[in-house]
């Protein structure tokens, strides 16, 4: 057995790292806008059949950027541990909060031990029972976790929608202005003509299952 | 040799990586369902008679309130009829506290899979998966805790409500006007083939299931009738081409009242 060539702990978190974030660059971005009922997510996606944006629970959705198998493993992964905790104990007792700490730890197992980190970035959105309060998660591609307020981007052009979204977002807006917000956000943050979009929300409005897929044909302004 | 899991998600998928209940069996955390050799018998609260029928938008299903422990009445409120996910429902007789489980399990079945596949199973999908729950119950079945459930569903690639009734080991059949299970369910059913007309409307349909309800309980001990001064009215469900709904006791209560004085 040959003994392997030693590389610095620094060295490989690196290499990993940016591996990691060149594959994330690749792909479209996504944002999730609060607004006054609930939480909007805006995915930039040429496709109609493979959706970036999905229901895992009650009041949590979830959105992943990146390469699509390794975010439907996660999104699956997410759904079945929604489910079960639900069905072990009460559905009340299924948080964003806690699903946003597995998946952390999840791909903070698979960065560190795992010869290619996951090149993905997670998004969890939860609203509350009254649509009033609502909690944004971002997971990345190394297992840190943050916890966001009012909007939040994943994806190659994060930064950029962050701060566009910094000028655009106020409080209290319509589904339309959240909509409106973060498509002008894109066209900041891109310089280009979206090649379509996905779009979906949380809102309290909506009964126990508050998650809805919204045709982007309806939103459209002008 | 299986690789442990990474982490605290179930990343690894049952086979077939939809279903909730293989899940819950691949974790070993499905209810176990056999008994012990040389067991005895044991006795639990029973619910009765549940009904299902369809008319021209598509079907109506009823349910008393009663469970009953042998001579005894166990509740006095027990719900039996539930809506299965957002077009289709479930209701169910016999053993409560395994029938109640069944449903929560089934419930959670079709929402798990409409969220990992994008899409909702068909409904004879969702009849077929409810008669192998029923069919795993078949050890306690042998003990006499027996659950024969009644599902109903709205099919909107036939544009038509669908009843289907199963049996205790399993066995699925769809009628095609309607269906009953329970101690009372005899004497519901002979009602409804007597007053039971094609095409009714749904308002007409929801006055004969709680008819055929009151029907069964003047002859059945097990079937609760409608209890107007404790306010214990029948529950009912619709299901139709916009999905799911369950009807409010306001408007439960004159159908009741009427089915009380007619039966007397």
């Amino acid at each position: 057995m040959s003994i392997p060539f030693y590389v610095a702990p620094e060295q490989l978190v690196r290499d990993k790292a940016e591996f990691a974030r060149k594959g994330i660059a690749r792909g479209r971005s996504i944002v999730a806008v609060d607004y006054a009922e609930g939480v909007l997510i805006l995915a930039e996606n040429p496709s109609t059949a493979l959706h970036k944006i999905s229901e895992v629970y009650d009041r949590i959705a979830f959105a992943g950027v990146g390469r699509y198998n390794e975010f439907e493993t996660l999104r699956k992964a997410g759904i079945r541990q929604a489910d079960l905790m639900g069905y072990l104990y009460s559905r009340e007792d299924v948080t964003a909060m806690g699903l946003a700490t597995a998946f952390a730890q999840t791909l903070g197992v698979i960065f560190i031990r795992d010869p290619k980190p996951y090149e993905v970035e997670i998004l969890l959105a939860e609203i509350s029972e009254d649509g009033n309060e609502h909690r944004l998660f971002r997971v990345t591609y190394d297992g840190t976790l943050f916890d966001e307020r009012k909007y939040v981007a994943i994806g190659g052009k994060a930064d950029q929608l962050t701060e566009a979204l910094g000028n655009i977002w106020s409080e209290k807006m319509t589904i339309q202005q959240a909509y409106d917000a973060g498509v002008e956000a894109f066209r900041l943050a891109e310089g280009r003509e979206s090649e379509g979009w996905e779009v979906a929300v949380l809102d309290g409005g909506n009964g126990r299952r508050a998650f809805r897929r919204l045709d982007p044909g309806e939103l459209a302004s002008e | 040799m299986k690789e442990k899991p990474i982490g605290p998600l179930p990343l690894d998928a049952p086979v077939p990586g939809s279903s909730f209940t293989d899940l819950l069996t691949s974790m070993g955390a499905a209810p176990d369902m056999t008994i012990p050799p040389g067991a005895h018998p044991v006795s639990a609260p029973e619910g009765t008679t549940v009904l299902a029928l369809r008319h021209q938008g598509g079907v109506i299903m009823a349910g008393d309130r009663r469970a009953t422990e042998g001579h005894l009445v166990a509740h006095r409120r027990i719900r039996k009829v539930f809506p299965a996910d957002g077009y289709s429902a479930v209701a169910i007789a016999g053993v409560a506290g395994l029938a109640m489980d069944m449903v929560k399990l089934f419930q959670v079945e079709l929402e798990h899979y409409e969220k990992i596949e994008g899409i909702r199973l068909s409904l004879e999908g969702k009849a077929s998966f409810l008669a192998r729950l029923v069919r795993g119950q078949l050890p306690m079945a042998f003990q006499g805790l027996v659950v024969v459930p009644i599902f109903a569903g709205y099919d909107d690639r036939e544009g038509r409500g669908r009843v289907y009734t199963f049996d205790v080991v399993g066995g699925r059949y769809e009628e095609t006007d309607f269906g009953s299970t329970g101690s009372g369910s005899r004497l519901a059913k002979s009602y409804l083939r007597t007053a039971y007309e094609d095409d009714m409307t749904p308002e007409a349909a929801m006055a004969l299931a709680v008819n055929a309800l009151v029907a069964a309980s003047s002859e059945d001990t097990g079937t609760g009738a409608p209890d107007l001064m404790r306010g214990i009215l029948p529950n009912i469900v619709r299901i139709e081409a916009d999905g799911v709904s369950e009807v409010p006791d306001e408007e439960i209560y004159p159908l009741a009242a009427d089915a009380v004085e007619n039966v007397r």
